[in-house]
């Protein structure tokens, strides 16, 4: 998660199974404890603790998934830029 | 084993935001297993400062290193060669090996990446709790393998305080009183006769109040 903001990703969400239906029983609730801690961290160095998400989705619901992929687009539309890709842009043009 | 805590990310920036290339140094022993300055650890500081430096326009060069442990000068010795190579250490050992790799590399400044707690165990994935504070002179023997000193907040040594009320000390309903825990202990065991043997006061010169202390062994020199 950390890797994809360094390299000036606006916004990242991770998808896990519906909780409860995880195949490795507590592999989800592990990933949204592993998130939340993230998002903190991000907020710490003004990435925006925001721009990271956790949604549940069931392996087989397709019309779920791109409801949440319009939101979280939306979502960072919104938000505008990482202030790391920013930055990144600004040293390449530089 | 020794239980740490990551310093705030902000403190980190403030010992290094002058430079220009560091060295984040993690340790393979405790601070591994409280999740405060392993490899992992040491990954995600370096990826957090890397964003920081990006986001000020500014660039940081960051090499990662895990040592098995740095409290013994073998480990230690592994980085020599490339010391002098940066602006600045960040150690995520304890702080004995923050002091350890200070005392080594005279000509780097070392900082500490985390805050150094206690010694104490895992109670469960994620929560640590404290058990000892190093005093010299172990009693555990006498008080069914429950510290009084550690865990009683009065240190008291023959019995509980007037403030022990249903098992928790006074301080905090959180915390059990430990003269309960050795009490009950006692009786599981059978030797509630021990609780009315007077532990002797105590030679606190073994313990830190006494200076800072060393061990020798002749024979192992």
């Amino acid at each position: 998660m950390m890797e994809a903001f360094q390299k000036g990703a606006d916004g990242v969400y991770v998808a896990g199974c519906l909780e409860g239906e995880c195949h490795y029983l507590t592999g989800n609730l592990r990933a949204k404890k592993r998130v939340e801690y993230t998002q903190k961290l991000l907020d710490e160095i003004g990435v925006g603790g925001e721009r990271l998400a956790m949604y549940n989705i069931a392996a087989s619901d397709g019309p779920r998934f791109a409801e949440v992929a319009r939101e979280m687009h939306e979502k960072i539309k919104a938000l505008g830029p990482s202030p790391i890709r920013e930055a990144l842009q600004k040293k390449k043009a530089a | 084993m020794i239980v740490a805590e990551r310093k705030p990310i902000e403190e980190i920036i403030g010992f290094v935001e002058n430079c220009k290339k560091i060295l984040i140094v993690g340790c393979n022993e405790c601070v591994t297993v409280c999740y405060a300055g392993g490899k992992k650890e040491v990954g995600i500081l370096a990826s957090a400062l890397k964003m920081a430096f990006t986001k000020e326009g500014k660039d940081l060069e960051i090499t990662e290193v895990t040592l098995e442990r740095q409290c013994d000068h073998e480990y230690l010795e592994e980085i020599r060669n490339i010391v002098e190579d940066f602006d600045a250490i960040i150690s995520l050992a304890c702080g004995v090996g923050v002091q350890f790799m200070a005392e080594k590399y005279l000509r780097t400044p070392i900082f500490p990446g985390v805050n150094t707690c206690f010694m104490g165990v895992t109670e469960e994935r994620g929560v640590w709790s404290e058990r000892c504070q190093a005093c010299g002179q172990c009693i555990l023997g006498q008080t069914a393998g429950i510290c009084p000193i550690s865990r009683c907040a009065k240190r008291l040594f023959n019995g509980p305080c007037g403030g022990s009320t249903n098992g928790k000390c006074e301080i905090n309903k959180e915390i059990d009183c430990a003269w309960q825990l050795i009490i009950d202990r006692l009786k599981e065991l059978g030797r509630l006769d021990d609780y009315d043997v007077l532990v002797p006061i105590k030679d606190w010169s073994t313990e830190r109040a006494g200076g800072p202390r060393k061990v020798i062994r002749e024979d192992l020199r």
